[in-house]
């Protein structure tokens, strides 16, 4: 009933404005009664009260209006033409639907308005009649008198004396209320108006333009107090101070006010949702309950146009995708109906918006198959991911999970455009899921973009923005630390962050400039766009503060490099860096992480001492070998029968791939002590070959090694190191592989054919 | 028929925009460089809060560079409703200038100048080239 009130206000506030803008008309129209655009201006303003009223069920004002654009709609076509005898109808009409509308504001129903004698006096005029002889004019007897019988309508406005005219003209808005006058009608209105101001005059339609305008204006009201407060911090001046805290707090609350005008709830957008999915429900044969939490979570109008499509797009992946039949959820002993969830909250400057289904869930091996399928990551990547980093693969262009396209989310516009779009706006979208409860889709948008906080930089003397949306945290390295752990990958820089690679992008270089850094101090802005993570090595930080984004003009926006520019606090010109852009422009990024990867893992091989995790095996007669972790890339069981000869080399079948088999013992002259029936190998993956390497059994990962002592010769063996106080042999990966497969390094990748038997270039190598 | 124009020198030669599209005159103003941005783009100015980009106009005549410490002036035009900056060697004046002065670019003018030049009014002392406003800040 609340929402029925609510479109009741809203019909009253609007139709009061067309009434007035009515009235105008009108008036406008007898100096000019010729004038087809008013005609058609005053037809769709009745037209509109008359099709909200007819679906409100207030009948009454409905058969006046009705009436009304009957009129109109001959007026409109020129099957008649103005006379002051119609425009007193009208006038006389539009004052009946105000009485209505006032009613109905005022005690919720439209019931003791008088309606009969205008709908007949305008029914008359349409019938060619003198409005004389309606009620309206019985009221008024000298009006009624000089009334001809039936002359043409015409002729009506050529005959009639204005003073008859004139009678209905003044009198005709006060009778129907006269008439009407039920008891205690208009008592009433007069003391609610004194207490509760009517719906027209709480609320103002504000042109969007005047918004923007005035967005912009506390732009630069934020802007100057930046500087006010910037140069009061640096005097003495206490007065001052003062001045300048009271300024920064009234333009705080002033910005918050004007960007409030510009909310609106996010009900806006859900409004349709139900409608969404239940059509893609019952299409699909599953049942489907939306819930709706935080309806009236607000943000700025033009985000909230921005998100209303990558959101559509989520719930109908959620039903599609997210929730499973009905059968499979009684099966997994669910309630058949499944849920669907949106909630929206503010949180930390921020609208959060979560698509929440509880359906299957989304299995992380199975997209990191299909991300490896692909060629979206390599397998030995895959490994280094954590789960919840796998699963926001699906992001990734040319992800779809859909084992098969249907008709509902499976056209080709993929999750990547979601993130596409999210990221537009300056937004973020994860995802997390747990296998058989469920999954969450979570956007988290900037309550507005006109204002953002941003970290400025220094580069070759001049500043830059970075969006903080971007931004995830800071490396500072002094010369000593920069001179290490900064490292080469074919001539592309990297950083080891907590272990990982984290590409490097030298702002200087890419912007072409020469940086003014020669201390050999480096600053790494560690930034992410479109899932990426890359470091951007920045001369100097400057600030964190909150920037007015202004646009820029085509010419520069065709650079590419550039999201806008701001105006800093001393009032010099700022570029804002396009983090996204400068993401996909500086690296080739999927390519330089994966030349980083298989580098490291030829590094390790090399016996660099760095802290790298080793995975420990033993490989009978007691000894113990090390490999480096970050080239494994699985670790299994595989029954021994598995093992098919291919000339004089073991390969076996695994997931659809030939691996070659080398066994450690065997390769290290070592004799194996395991007796049991399974083989116990690790998989190493490099591009799309892999191959898999027989240990005795797996005794522990560990994190550190103290250095590789290279003392050994013994062919295989790239040294020794102390791993817990026992001596591991340091296995060289590579010579290690090579016995297993020669062309791992150079060829792609064999294949198994349609019969499952293995017919590769091995035979051919052998 | 007379103009009136706005005249600014560069490079020893007398330019000339309409005055219509002129929507003033200013000093030396601080200006933000723009890496990667074509060699015509001298920067970005803060005009009363908002951004504009500064045309070189050298560049954009193939004149040679300004010296170092030659500071140019600015003068803020409005194309299509934007305002666009152009640097300039220095302000002249507002010259009302006759259409029988007018005659326009001599066959021989070629390059960048030609296409950004309506032509030439010749004044007793000198010549005044008037500049095609829109063509002139055009990327």
């Amino acid at each position: 009933m609340e929402e029925m009130d609510e479109i009741v206000q809203e019909f009253l506030v609007e139709s009061y404005e067309n009434l007035d803008q009515l009235d105008r008309d009108l008036v406008a129209l007898e100096q000019e009664p010729g004038s087809r655009e008013l005609l058609g201006s005053i037809f769709r303003t009745i037209h509109t009260i008359k099709g909200t009223s007819g679906f409100l069920a207030f009948n009454n004002l409905e058969s006046v209006t009705h009436v009304g654009e009957n009129l109109l709609a001959r007026l409109r076509d020129g099957k008649m033409s103005m006379t002051p005898t119609t425009t007193d109808v009208l006038l006389a009409m539009v004052d009946t639907v105000r009485e209505l509308l006032a009613a109905i504001e005022e005690r919720g129903t439209e019931e003791g308005v008088e309606v009969a004698a205008p709908v007949a006096a305008i029914t008359a005029v349409l019938e060619g009649r003198e409005p004389a002889a309606t009620p309206v004019a019985d009221l008024l007897p000298e009006a009624a008198a000089p009334a001809p019988a039936e002359p043409g309508v015409a002729e009506v406005a050529e005959t009639e004396p204005e003073a008859v005219v004139e009678a209905p003209v003044a009198e005709a808005p006060a009778a129907p209320a006269a008439a009407a006058s039920a008891p205690a009608a208009p008592a009433a209105p007069e003391e609610e108006h004194t207490t509760r101001r009517n719906a027209a005059e709480s609320s103002i339609r504000v042109d969007v333009d005047l918004l923007d305008t005035l967005m912009r204006q506390v732009g630069e009201l934020v802007l100057s107090r930046n500087q006010i407060v910037r140069q009061a911090a640096e005097t003495d001046d206490l007065e001052l101070a003062r001045a300048a805290q009271r300024l920064n707090l009234i333009v705080t609350e002033v910005q918050e006010g004007v960007m409030k005008t510009r909310m609106q709830p996010i009900d806006h957008i859900w409004a349709k949702m139900p409608r969404v999915v239940r059509d893609l429900g019952s299409s699909l044969g599953k049942k489907v309950n939306l819930e709706m939490i935080g309806r009236e979570t607000e943000l700025d109008r033009s985000l909230l146009e921005s998100v209303k499509d990558p959101l559509t797009h989520l719930v109908r992946n959620g039903v599609d995708h997210g929730l499973e039949s009905t059968e499979d959820r009684v099966a997994a002993g669910k309630p058949a109906q499944g849920t669907l969830t949106l909630r929206a909250y503010h949180e930390g400057g921020q609208v959060v918006v979560e698509v929440t289904d509880d359906g299957a869930g989304i299995d992380p091996e199975r997209i990191a198959a299909k991300a490896v399928q692909k060629g979206l990551r390599t397998a030995e990547q895959i490994s280094l991911m954590s789960q919840a980093d796998v699963l926001q693969l699906i992001f990734s262009p040319g992800f779809s999970t859909a084992a098969q396209v249907t008709n509902v989310s499976g056209r080709g516009v993929g999750m990547d455009v979601v993130r596409t779009n999210i990221e537009a706006i300056g937004g973020t979208i994860e995802v997390e899921s747990v296998v058989g409860r469920g999954t969450t889709c979570r956007l988290r948008i900037p309550l507005t973009l006109a204002i953002v906080p941003a970290l400025t930089v220094e580069c070759a003397g001049d500043r830059y923005a970075i969006p903080q949306v971007s931004l995830l945290e800071l490396v500072a390295l002094d010369a000593d630390r920069a001179a290490t752990a900064m490292e080469e990958v074919n001539g592309a820089p990297v950083y080891r962050l907590r272990g990982s690679l984290l590409p490097l992008v030298r702002l200087a270089e890419v912007l072409g400039v020469e940086s003014e850094r020669s201390d050999g101090h480096v600053l790494i802005a560690v930034l992410q766009a479109e899932n990426k993570r890359f470091g951007l090595v920045i001369d100097r930080v400057l600030n964190t503060e909150e920037i007015v984004v202004k646009p820029l003009d085509a010419r520069l926006k065709a650079i590419g490099t550039y999201s806008g520019a701001t105006i800093l606090g001393d009032g010099r010109v700022a570029l804002i860096l396009d983090v996204q852009a400068l993401a996909r422009r500086a690296m080739a990024a999927e390519a330089l992480e994966r030349t980083a990867a298989d580098e490291v893992a030829g590094e390790a091989a090399k016996g660099v001492g760095e802290q790298l995790r080793m995975l420990v095996a033993g490989i009978g007669s007691g000894r113990r070998v090390a490999i480096p972790l970050s080239s494994v890339t699985r670790l299994e069981n595989i029954p021994s029968d598995k093992v098919e000869l291919v000339g004089s080399r073991e390969m076996v079948q695994y997931r659809g791939q030939i691996l070659p088999l080398v066994r450690l013992d065997r390769h290290l002259g070592a004799m194996s002590e395991r007796h049991t029936d399974d083989l116990v190998v690790v998989v190493y993956s490099a591009g799309d070959r892999s191959v898999a390497i027989v240990v005795d059994e797996i005794i522990d990962i560990v994190d550190e090694t103290s250095d590789v002592h290279s003392d050994i010769d013994d062919p295989g063996l790239l040294g020794s190191t102390l791993i817990r106080d026992r001596i591991v042999e340091v296995l060289d990966v590579r010579s290690a592989i090579l016995a297993a497969d020669p062309r791992f390094y150079t060829d792609p990748a064999p294949v198994l054919d349609v019969d499952g038997t293995i017919t590769t270039s091995f035979q051919e190598a052998l | 028929m007379s103009t009136r124009l706005v005249t600014f020198t560069l490079h020893g030669h007398l330019y000339g925009v309409d005055v219509d599209a002129v929507q003033e005159v200013l000093r030396t103003q601080p200006r933000t460089r723009i890496p990667l941005a074509p060699k015509t783009l001298g920067g970005l100015i803060n005009l009363r809060g908002q951004v504009l980009s500064a045309v070189d106009m050298r560049e954009q005549l193939e004149l040679p560079a300004r010296s170092d410490e030659q500071e140019p002036m600015v003068v803020v035009i409005r194309v299509a409703g934007e305002p666009v900056a152009m640097l300039v060697d220095s302000i002249g004046s507002v010259v009302d200038v006759e259409d029988d002065q007018f005659e326009l670019p001599p066959d021989t003018l070629s390059g960048a100048s030609r296409e950004l030049l309506l032509g030439a009014y010749k004044l007793h002392d000198q010549l005044l080239l008037a500049l095609d406003v829109e063509r002139a800040v055009a990327a």
